[in-house]
């Protein structure tokens, strides 16, 4: 089977490999620049739309499921 | 680089006779009796060997200390005794958390298992400290110690790669890759900390700042240097990246606010931005894609992955702990 190019992590971010261009919740377009991107799924992100870790200091109740 | 100073007894003498031929290194008990920096110290220099070497080491066909028996025999009773040291700790960590009535890492899924042993693992925060309290001398002074490991990051890393099965194997190769820059040699991470390092008024020589490396610093980087040359060790090592990237991301900003705050440069404050969104991606593939792959085709690893991850952990704390104390910073 192929290996999907997008991943749901539990409680975490949801992984997207390869180039794309993502539209934020304004309409903001950012273009991927890595291999494989996160995109944060907890929306306490400070570098929106990519996730920058910040979900681990959510309680586990509050983290995406 | 040249050769680092000698630490110790054992250092000058390893240090004196890896220029001769034929080598002549002290005996095993001279080894195993040295005092713990200066062993640190030889071990250091005895892996960087098989990196990057020495300017006053030959390394010709005919010389070659990276394959000498009496190089190897040296290296060999220093790692055993790390390693020996790194797993009685961990031994005492388990004990200490079943004691308390927790099994570290006994979650079925060796994915629930990290990510709890890397949650509930208490000690000092560095990147707090830097965050808002740290002076900008304190700070370069981090910033001179992280370069010993950051000057060849992901290098250690790259040993694992020949080692592992198929799936583990693509994972681990694709975080590499961005590591390494993508194919560009401005993006490549120990490329960017030598930018930062400059721009912080340093030196970015590789091991420029080496003599003053302490004891706890040279552990953390003879530990995930052993994990990659050894593949036995594969498990250790795989763990040990895992962690290490799982507990880079949030640390990175707070470090990044402290570095801008105390406005040492554009560079090295990018250096660790980068690291706030490249580890939040490395930390997932690394958990979920390495070492679970890993350990679903060879279960026997699963505890010696546990293992490498607490070593990164504890290693960071007794650095942690010890800097505080020399700097007699209190309740950090």
């Amino acid at each position: 089977m192929r290996t999907p190019d997008v991943v749901l992590c539990p409680g975490g971010p949801m992984l997207l490999r390869g180039d794309h261009v993502v539209q934020d919740a304004e309409g903001r377009t950012h273009e991927t620049r890595r291999p494989v991107s996160a995109i944060c799924r907890c929306l306490r992100s400070a570098e929106l739309p990519w996730c920058d870790g910040t979900h681990v200091l959510l309680p586990d109740e509050r983290r995406p499921r | 680089m040249r050769l680092p100073k000698p630490r110790g007894r054992l250092g000058v003498e390893v240090f004196d006779r890896l220029v001769e031929m034929p080598r002549q290194l002290p005996a095993d008990e001279e080894v195993r009796a040295a005092d713990p920096e200066d062993a640190a110290s030889v071990l250091w220099v005895l892996h960087e060997l098989s990196y990057r070497g020495f300017e006053d080491v030959a390394d010709d066909a005919a010389s070659d200390p990276e394959s000498d028996p009496e190089v190897a025999r040296v290296r060999r009773v220093l790692e055993r005794d790390l390693e020996a040291r790194l797993r009685s700790r961990w031994d005492a960590e388990r004990r200490s958390r079943a004691e308390m009535g927790v099994e570290p890492g006994a979650a079925d899924d060796v994915v629930a298992a990290l990510i709890e042993l890397i949650e509930t693992h208490e000690g000092p925060s560095m990147a707090r400290f830097v965050q808002s309290r740290a002076d900008a001398e304190q700070a370069r002074e981090l910033l001179r110690m992280r370069s010993i490991y950051h000057l060849k990051e992901a290098d250690p890393t790259a040993w694992l790669v020949p080692r592992l099965p198929t799936r583990a194997k693509a994972a681990l190769a694709e975080i590499q890759y961005d590591e390494y820059g993508g194919g560009r040699p401005e993006r490549l991470h120990h490329a960017l900390f030598a930018s930062g390092l400059e721009g912080a008024g340093l030196r970015s020589e590789y091991g420029a700042y080496l003599d003053e490396a302490p004891l706890e610093v040279l552990e953390q980087n003879n530990a995930v240097s052993l994990f990659g040359m050894r593949r036995r060790l594969r498990g250790a090592a795989a763990g040990h990246f895992a962690a290490f990237e799982a507990t880079s991301s949030v640390p990175s900003r707070r470090l990044a606010q402290g570095l801008a705050r105390l406005g040492l440069g554009e560079a090295v404050v990018g250096y660790y931005r980068e690291h706030v969104e490249a580890d939040s991606v490395h930390d997932q593939l690394a958990l979920r894609f390495v070492c679970a792959a890993l350990v679903e085709e060879q279960p026997e690893l699963r505890d010696d992955v546990l293992f490498g991850a607490f070593t990164c952990l504890d290693l960071e704390a007794r650095f942690a702990a010890a800097q505080f104390d020399r700097w007699g910073v209190e309740g950090a």
